[in-house]
């Protein structure tokens, strides 16, 4: 069974570096959020946060690197746990079966996140 | 029975496979890359959570409330410390690897100090966290 069909950009030293670009991106993200919940947040100022144009890009920029990031991730640990081997003659189906699942979860995450932060 | 007949194989590589993870005494790297992948997983999910909490805190003053008061009770503030230990853990796993990748302790021996301090710094935090939501 051919598994990077799958994967997220077919190639591993590509999935390697995109893994990498976009773990940057989420660390400084939620280091900022972090950073920000810990100072005192109310509706106002949290609201006001999520207002500003680049913190509208900067969290559309944050979902693309999730989607991604836990593509990629999730690939890796499918394709060496969701086999034949581990799961006998059905492990194949189950792994396509779950990659389709994390696949679209990943899609509706950041439809769900360009919902919040533009509407 | 034979050897083979009593293992699974795959239709393209038919060897059989006698390796049981169970029997092995795994080295700290081990636990530290398995414990990367649990909580990516994990975070996957959690993702979810975060996601309807962020959706809730914009939507009106009354839901960002609303929010604040279920995170007031115990069981959601368990689980949000849950998310910031995991996530605290992938994150420092991460900085682990990137650091790694520019040739920093890839050593045998600098891989088991890397792990070691990845669990510890992770230990730290998830301390820390639980000092900040208690």
């Amino acid at each position: 069974m051919v598994t990077s069909v799958t994967s997220f950009s077919r190639t591993g030293l590509s999935d390697w570096l995109v893994q990498r670009v976009t773990s940057l991106v989420l660390l400084s993200y939620f280091l900022f959020i972090a950073y920000q919940l810990l100072g005192s947040v109310d509706y106002t100022s949290w609201r006001a946060l999520f207002d500003q144009t680049w913190m509208k890009v900067f969290t559309l920029m944050a979902s693309l690197s999730l989607a991604a990031h836990a593509w990629i991730g999730l690939w890796s640990v499918f394709t060496d746990y969701l086999t034949e081997r581990m799961l006998g003659p059905k492990g194949n189906a189950i792994r396509l079966l779950c990659q389709l699942g994390a696949s679209l979860s990943l899609v509706g995450y950041v439809i769900w996140i360009i919902v919040i932060v533009w509407s | 029975m034979t050897l083979r007949e009593n293992v699974r194989s795959t239709s393209k590589d038919p060897r059989p496979v006698n390796l049981d993870i169970g029997t092995i005494n795994l080295p700290v790297t081990a636990y530290a890359s398995i414990t990367h992948r649990v909580t990516g997983v994990l975070m996957f999910f959690a993702s979810f959570l975060m996601l309807w909490a962020l959706d809730m805190s914009l939507a009106s003053e009354a839901s960002f409330n609303h929010v604040a008061s279920i995170l007031g009770s115990p069981f959601p503030r368990f689980v949000a410390w849950g998310i910031a230990s995991v996530l605290t853990y992938h994150a420092l796993a991460g900085v682990k690897h990137l650091i790694m990748d520019a040739g920093v302790g890839e050593t045998m021996q600098g891989g088991v100090i890397g792990a070691r301090i990845v669990f510890a710094l992770a230990a730290l935090g998830a301390g820390a966290w639980g000092a900040l939501i208690w």
